[in-house]
């Protein structure tokens, strides 16, 4: 099994938790495991990408190829656009609708929207909106998670273990608002695709 | 054992605790601060009481180090690429005296400049000092080579070059731990002129480290991180250095057994195995990340031997990093791509946080220099460099930390008028103080606005050197009191702020003005600290 992820949106959108769950629930699988992320100066409002492997075999490039990412997870529309070279043929996206608008020429949303909906496999959701619903406004990254859960080969409990370790010392409100964020994001992947 | 998920980064510096690691020390810079943050945060090198502060700059850390190692005991220094520019001079010095305990200096390049001023490969630093140089290829390997860097130091007596790239740096894997060893115990060099470097001494000293240069490529210490091996192909061999080696697998897979690959990763490179490579094949391909060191090696001045293939032909890009997709491209393998992006997509540079103290030193400082018209600011080194971008459009250099003083006292000297030099405070005491003093002795026409964060900002928030301290080290140098003013950039202090920035800028000498807001990022955190620790 592989999994070749880009997760992608803007310095402080919280993709590195993002990457840490996945990571946590990837070495309880006993997987190996890549995840090159982007550190420094590009992280004050500029885009932010990771590149996550996942696999059952030892992974050699911590960087994915072109056209071989089975998903693109975004918490931001415009960001999930960037990185379409890389997203294989048959490829998931899985990105948040709420634009983080903090540049002048800020393209029209439906415009982007449009062109992600050009993509066989893709959901968009509202993410920030579900988050509010599950008691943290803040989780928006993890109703994303939950959402793009579906095409990564790994049992969904193992997400919810992550969770519970990564937010523990946050206290239990946190981590509960957490569980409740990823479990609302992927039931809205499920029936979307239905 | 022991399995932790970690960062290039951080499996070097919990490889440096394992080994017995004394003293740690560094000046921030993408991509080798979380080197340093990691012993900072860790429990054990608090409880062995490692030494683990920011040092003021690379060259006060190199040689601080050094110092540690003329003791007996194990020290490590890091840096970014351009930082061993700044600790250059004891770098190299430093493999003359040689060493006592093991000194290991990290040094981490930046390919494709992610956040950087240039892409200078620091094997070429190994091999100018002639010193050992290890350049690992994966988050595990980096792990093991830290062992062994300290014990070849110590063996050789000789500072060991530690390289590593971006991509290694800020990559997460699983990294295997080994048994920790103990700390070294104090002791002093066997000869006391070791570390003096006289000439008569020094000419001595450089005789031995030249010839101990050819020995150590034969260290089994070294060598076992360099493997042959062979394929059934007779066209072409590839040489694949450090991270590229993981392209190259990435690509023709763990157990190809056609392609004959060679796969180094220490310096002084193996000659012996270069040779086995290219007595099997007509061609060969080398793939480095950084600049073409080991090719040009190859190709020689006559550059008459066999088909050398790389960064010099163009069969790989001159410049930029390395990806599974170009070495696959200069394998002549198809290349895979999604869709484009789409033309709506636009560009997203970093900009100022909100609430950024900077952003209100340059709203003031654009409508004081406005009279004067464009082209009298040099900048630095900083998050306040994003101030070239629009909309603020306010500097007009940014070259290495401390060059905006320094530029600006040339530029004065050459009759520019205003002459305006900003500053972060971090840089200023790691690069600008010197040039400062040499304003004052020279009586300088210039204005120095110090845009103190009381952080190091743009790597995350490090502690400052100049933290509560600025004030008294421009009056230190020799600042006039009477062209000394601190402000505080926040927009209701607007109108003041610029009639401060004009008046000292027409004056006709050193005036320095220190702007202070605490940096916003940092300021959060400490908030949230403080109320966690409540």
């Amino acid at each position: 099994m592989k999994s070749d992820i880009i997760l992608s949106g803007v310095g402080g959108q919280g993709i590195l938790s993002i990457a840490a769950t996945i990571g946590l629930a990837a070495v309880d699988n006993n997987l190996y495991l890549k995840q090159a992320e982007v550190h420094g100066m590009s992280q004050r409002g500029g885009d932010v990408q990771s590149h996550l492997r996942l696999s059952d075999k030892p992974v050699a490039s911590d960087l994915i190829p072109f056209g071989s990412a089975d998903l693109i997870l975004s918490v931001e529309p415009m960001e999930s656009l960037r990185y379409l070279p890389w997203l294989s043929k048959t490829g998931w996206l899985v990105t948040n609708s709420n634009p983080f608008i903090n540049i002048p020429d800020y393209p029209d949303v439906d415009e982007i929207l449009n062109e992600i909906k050009a993509i066989k496999n893709h959901i968009i959701l509202d993410a920030d909106l579900i988050a509010k619903e599950s008691g943290s406004a803040r989780s928006g990254n993890i109703v994303i998670l939950g959402a793009a859960s579906a095409f990564i080969d790994m049992p969904f409990s193992s997400l919810e273990v992550a969770i519970r370790k990564l937010f523990g010392r946050k206290g239990q409100d946190i981590v509960d608002a957490n569980l409740k964020a990823l479990n609302a994001g992927r039931k809205l992947s499920d029936a979307y695709r239905k | 054992m022991k399995k932790l998920l970690l960062l290039g980064d951080e499996a070097i510096a919990q490889a440096a605790l394992d080994a017995g690691l004394s003293g740690m020390y560094a000046y921030p810079g993408t991509p080798s601060t979380e080197i340093m943050e990691y012993i900072q945060s860790s429990v054990d090198a608090s409880a062995r009481n490692v030494h683990r502060t920011w040092s003021a700059n690379e060259k006060t850390a190199m040689e601080a180090a050094l110092g540690m190692s003329y003791a007996g005991r194990r020290a490590m220094v890091a840096m970014k690429h351009v930082g061993l520019n700044v600790a250059a001079d004891g770098f190299i010095n430093s493999a003359m005296t040689g060493v006592n305990g093991g000194l290991v200096v990290v040094s981490a390049d930046d390919p494709s400049m992610h956040s950087s001023q240039n892409e200078q490969d620091s094997r070429f630093y190994g091999k100018f000092a002639m010193v050992p140089c290890f350049e690992p290829s994966n988050q595990q390997e980096a792990y093991e080579m830290i062992f062994d860097a300290f014990e070849t130091s110590e063996k050789y007596k000789l500072p060991v070059l530690f390289r590593i790239t971006t991509r290694l740096a800020h990559s997460r894997s699983s990294v295997t731990l080994r048994d920790a060893i103990p700390e070294k115990k104090l002791s002093l060099p066997v000869d006391p002129l070791q570390f003096v470097l006289l000439p008569s001494i020094a000419r001595r000293k450089y005789k031995s480290l030249v010839s101990s240069y050819e020995e150590v490529k034969f260290d089994i210490r070294l060598s076992k991180y360099n493997h042959f091996k062979d394929g059934s192909n007779r066209e072409l061999g590839i040489i694949a250095c450090g991270i590229a080696h993981n392209y190259l697998i990435e690509n023709i897979g763990e157990s190809n057994k056609e392609i004959p690959v060679l796969k180094i990763s220490t310096y002084p490179f193996p000659k012996d195995l270069i040779k086995d490579l290219t007595s099997r094949c007509r061609e060969v391909l080398v793939l480095e990340e950084g600049a073409p060191v080991v090719e040009e090696s190859l190709r020689g001045i006559l550059d008459d031997g066999m088909k050398i293939l790389g960064r010099l032909d163009g069969t790989v890009p001159r410049d930029g990093e390395l990806n599974p997709s170009i070495v696959a491209r200069s394998l002549g393998l198809p290349v895979e791509s999604g869709r484009d992006v789409p033309s709506l997509v636009k560009m997203r540079p970093p900009s100022f946080c909100k609430g950024c103290g900077h952003s209100d030193v340059f709203n003031s400082l654009i409508e004081a220099i406005k009279p004067y018209g464009q082209g009298h600011v040099f900048s630095d080194i900083g998050c306040y460099t994003l101030a070239a971008l629009p909309p603020y459009s306010a500097i007009n250099s940014c070259v290495d930390m401390g060059a905006s003083v320094t530029m600006a006292i040339g530029a004065a000297d050459a009759g520019l008028h205003p002459s305006v030099a900003v500053i972060g405070d971090s840089t200023f005491t790691h690069s600008g103080m010197t040039g400062l003093l040499d304003a004052v002795v020279k009586d300088s026409s210039i204005t120095v606005i110090i845009s103190d964060n009381s952080t190091t900002g743009m790597t995350g928030g490090q502690k400052s050197q100049a933290t509560g301290r600025l004030e008294q080290i421009c009056l230190g140098i020799g600042v006039s009191p009477d062209h000394m003013h601190l402000i505080t950039p926040l927009r209701k202090n607007h109108e003041e702020n610029i009639e401060v920035i004009k008046r000292e800028m027409e004056y006709r000498g050193v005036s320095v003005i220190i702007a202070s807001r605490e940096c916003i990022q940092t300021a959060t955190k400490r908030k949230k600290d403080e109320s966690a620790n409540a």
